[in-house]
């Protein structure tokens, strides 16, 4: 089960995952973002800190739009992961390919130096 | 000790997977984030077996064993009478490729081989046991 909550902060996309995410919720990740990419956000930082669990099927979702992202010049920084789901994203070497950093002020930071 | 635990192959039963694995390696005093690895992998490989060799029917059941004693390793089985999908004959696409071509698969069976040291398939009274092998340093 996994609850999305979506913010804005100074023309930032703030998208909040707060339960778990596996192969039978990983699509309300894909709408979310879809949705901030449709609404032509352009910075989307995404809030870990409450995200308990994440599958591959949720890791996916996230590579799926490093190509769209990179086309159309939009920045995502995931920021807040517990040790367990940012050791997920290190056994795959996802934490070279996305911007992960711990807290919302260094990802805050970083979305507005890109 | 053994656990066992049936279940239907609706993906909506992913979680109670992921807890009955989890309580089960609790009480041996499996480490937190070894725990955290071992429920992923057998998600990954029991997400697998519902959505390709049952197509989500939540009323074709599988089962799961864990054999646990004090010492490591931890044996997992998953036993079905689907089609068995092999993961060790898999070629598990390149991330560059899974980026480019904006795939979502591949991703859970290189998990899965990271994360376990042994992972076989045979057959036994006429059903598919696939068995998962993992060592744990236990607390």
């Amino acid at each position: 089960m996994i609850h999305i909550k979506r913010l804005q902060e100074d023309g930032v996309d703030i998208v909040a995952l707060v339960g778990e995410i596996d192969a039978s919720s990983s699509i309300e990740l894909d709408l979310a973002i879809a949705r901030s990419v449709g609404e032509g956000f352009i910075k989307i930082l995404v809030d870990c800190s409450a995200l308990e669990y994440i599958s591959s099927a949720g890791l996916g979702v996230f590579m799926s739009y490093i190509e769209e992202f990179k086309d159309k010049n939009i920045s995502m920084v995931l920021f807040g992961m517990n040790d367990k789901v940012a050791n997920t994203f290190q056994i795959l070497g996802l934490n070279e390919l996305l911007q992960i950093t711990q807290s919302k002020d260094q990802a805050k930071q970083l979305i507005h130096e890109v | 000790m053994k656990y066992k635990y049936k279940v239907g192959c609706s993906i909506e039963n992913l979680k109670g997977v992921r807890d009955f694995i989890r309580t089960s390696l609790r009480q041996h005093s499996v480490p937190d984030l070894q725990i955290g690895e071992i429920v992923l992998a057998l998600d990954e490989m029991c997400s697998n077996l519902m959505i390709h060799a049952h197509h989500c029917n939540a009323d074709e059941l599988f089962e799961i064993n864990i054999t646990i004693g004090k010492e490591s390793p931890i044996i997992f089985e998953i036993i079905d009478d689907g089609t068995v999908f092999d993961i060790n004959q898999f070629i598990e696409p390149e991330l560059g490729n899974i980026i480019h071509e904006k795939r979502k698969g591949g991703l859970g069976i290189r998990l899965v081989k990271s994360i376990m040291d042994k992972i076989e398939y045979h057959k036994r009274d006429g059903k598919n046991v696939c068995r998962l092998v993992k060592a744990v340093s236990f607390n």
